[in-house]
């Protein structure tokens, strides 16, 4: 430092100091103001109408992502398909993981889930006659994710014979019943009148 | 024998010992940058062959192992957990589990984060990908992942928890096995409501559907009172998203079951009713006095002690117990612990900041004198709702009441010899 100024370290000194208190003051201040700026930018009236960010998707794009089928029947393409094809293509595509008949075996594990058993309740296991409340969800559910190892790879009508036949073999309809985005939606599921919306909402009471 | 090969014994002693933990991962090679000091010191101090066997038996290394007489690695481009320390996920087919028992606070390390997905892990090009949000609204819109990274961000602390997290049965349990699917991060992205604001959602709008790109294309119906709080989150404990946990972008909903959170979301889809997807039918709802309950989307307070635990072993005299609660609903605003089997119950302390909808730690000072005894915890939230026992639940619900949404008081016995058990109970 002596080198630099010679003959003036306290001068030097005092200069710093205040420069730096200066400097403290500036930033207390500033602190102050950009403090109260955030606090009106996070007021949404700040924003603009749109940010313009993104743009607009094209009926084609929403579209090709577009499958998911609503209990009435909302989303359900063309084509049908019946019992008889749809045991046929679950010999082929479903068997492996599902089983035979697509019953629960005692002492054997399958990969998947039991899908068949009868419409009662109190039956176990849980499955399609016993638990799900609409057909809808069949199709959608097995066009969007099955089989397991290829999902996405049903064709339509491969889904429609599938679900006539996994309805049938769980009693809900008759084996010469024909699936199509007009009949599926008029299956009224066993389990539906079983289905309650959850009436939990915290306080003391234990639900 | 030279310090270079002892160090490698060393790591095959840490892998022998992961495999007696039947863990599935080992840790990697050490690397030269690792062993350079290690190496430095052999050229000065042989060592010999027997000394190395010493070293297999555990025996502490000496003059060897002395950080004060050994350099120690350099700067890396990426740090690493100490290589005595081996936190690890439980993994199943389908999930794997935290383990709560070896974490000394909240925050979840991202790498040890649960995961429950429905058909694997799915890998997703973030220069490719999109959001899309259509249906009831005024302008149909796709977003890149620069564009939701464009508009103003929002970071919160919460926990995310699988709707079917509570296992029993033996004895033989760890907070992991019972309890390991939750976990807690901060989450950054952008509020939804922001991105509604752009596409302009119709008023008659009460659902929507939010979709995954993963190989299940995993769906569920969210009502309109989770909108406010859910985000588009794409960063997690100040990084991108894990792999595991949706990357690039995934929705949170702070306090809804788990699979509600859709990882990799892709697509919104405006509606005014719910699509009755099979992850709202036929799984995630539960048999309540003959019925099945659904839409169960905010999780109850609950609470679990994480020390002591199964299967460690504590001694008479002052112990912590340490533990997390956490609710769905709220802030936690208490904590009691009982250390006699429930007869009577204490307060725990609290460790601020206690945040709404995450997991927070408590502790309860205790003089154990020895006697065998059980220990618990229950957390009671905002809402004045007291975590139940596993009793009042099937009181409230039957018999029959499934997996999902159980979040009952559970309890550690103490050993006279000071060993902890979890104290499993049936209620079939």
């Amino acid at each position: 430092m002596k080198k630099n100024i010679p003959g003036k370290p306290i001068r030097f000194i005092m200069v710093i100091i205040c420069a730096l208190m200066a400097i403290t003051l500036m930033a207390l201040q500033g602190n102050s103001v950009v403090s109260h700026r955030q606090r009106k930018m996070q007021d949404t009236n700040q924003w603009p109408v749109t940010f313009g960010f993104g743009r607009t998707a094209t009926v084609a794009e929403i579209s090709l992502w577009d499958i998911t089928i609503r209990p009435d029947g909302k989303g359900l393409p063309p084509g049908e398909g019946d019992v008889a094809k749809g045991k046929a293509i679950y010999a082929l595509k479903c068997v492996a993981c599902h089983g035979e008949n697509g019953r629960e075996t005692p002492g054997v594990k399958l990969a998947g889930p039991a899908l068949v058993s009868d419409t009662s309740f109190k039956s176990k296991p849980k499955t399609i006659g016993n638990y799900w409340p609409y057909a809808t969800t069949l199709f959608d559910y097995m066009r969007r994710t099955m089989p397991y190892n290829l999902p996405g790879s049903l064709t339509n009508n491969e889904v429609y014979s599938l679900t006539a036949f996994l309805l049938s073999a769980n009693q809900v309809i008759k084996p010469d019943a024909v699936l199509n985005a007009q009949t599926l939606p008029r299956v009224v599921m066993p389990a539906k009148k079983l289905f309650v919306v959850d009436d939990r909402k915290g306080g003391p009471e234990v639900k | 024998m030279t310090v270079r090969a002892v160090l490698k014994l060393n790591n095959n002693e840490v892998m022998e010992e992961n495999k007696k933990n039947k863990l599935e991962k080992v840790p990697g090679r050490i690397s030269r940058r690792t062993l350079l000091g290690g190496a430095l010191a052999a050229a000065i101090i042989p060592v010999s062959s027997s000394f190395a066997k010493y070293i297999q038996a555990g025996v502490p290394l000496g003059p060897v192992n002395d950080p004060t007489k050994t350099i120690g690695p350099g700067p890396s481009i990426l740090g690493k957990r100490s290589l005595f320390e081996h936190p690890v996920r439980k993994p199943s087919d389908i999930s794997s589990r935290t383990p709560l028992q070896d974490l000394y606070s909240t925050i979840t390390p991202s790498d040890l984060h649960f995961e429950r997905h429905h058909a694997g892990v799915a890998a997703i090009d973030p220069n490719k990908y999109e959001l899309l949000i259509h249906g009831m609204v005024d302008r149909p819109m796709k977003f890149t992942l620069a564009d939701l990274k464009k508009f103003p961000s929002f970071t919160r602390i919460c926990f995310l928890e699988c709707a079917g997290n509570f296992r029993t049965g033996k004895e033989e349990m760890t907070p992991q096995d019972i309890l390991g699917l939750t976990s807690q991060s901060e989450w950054t992205g952008v509020l939804l409501s922001t991105l509604l604001r752009e596409v302009g959602v119709s008023d008659k709008a009460s659902w929507f559907l939010a979709e995954g790109s993963d190989a299940s294309l995993m769906t569920r119906s969210i009502p309109r009172k989770g909108w406010d709080e859910a985000i588009i989150a794409y960063g997690q404990n100040g990084e991108a998203l894990r792999p595991e946990q949706g990357y690039p972008a995934r929705l949170l909903l702070p306090g809804w079951e788990g699979n509600t959170n859709v990882k990799w979301i892709r697509r919104i889809e405006i509606s005014d009713q719910p699509f009755m997807t099979r992850e709202e039918t036929s799984k995630y709802t539960y048999p309540v006095n003959g019925k099945i309950r659904m839409f169960s989307f905010e999780l109850d307070a609950r609470s679990i002690i994480t020390f002591p635990s199964f299967p460690q072993k504590v001694e008479r005299g002052w112990i912590e117990i340490r533990g997390i609660a956490w609710s769905g609903r709220g802030k936690i605003i208490k904590v009691d612990v009982s250390t006699d089997a429930g007869r009577t119950w204490d307060t725990a302390k609290l460790q601020e900041p206690v945040l709404d909808k995450a997991h927070t730690y408590f502790r309860y000072l205790w003089q154990w004198n020895g006697d065998a005894t059980e220990i618990l915890s229950r957390a009671i939230d905002e809402t004045g709702y007291t975590q139940p026992s596993l009793q009042q639940l099937v009181a409230a619900r039957g018999k029959d009441l499934g997996g999902y949404h159980l979040n009952p008081v559970t309890s550690w016995q103490i050993k006279n010899d000071g060993s902890v058990l979890f104290k499993p109970e049936d209620w079939r």
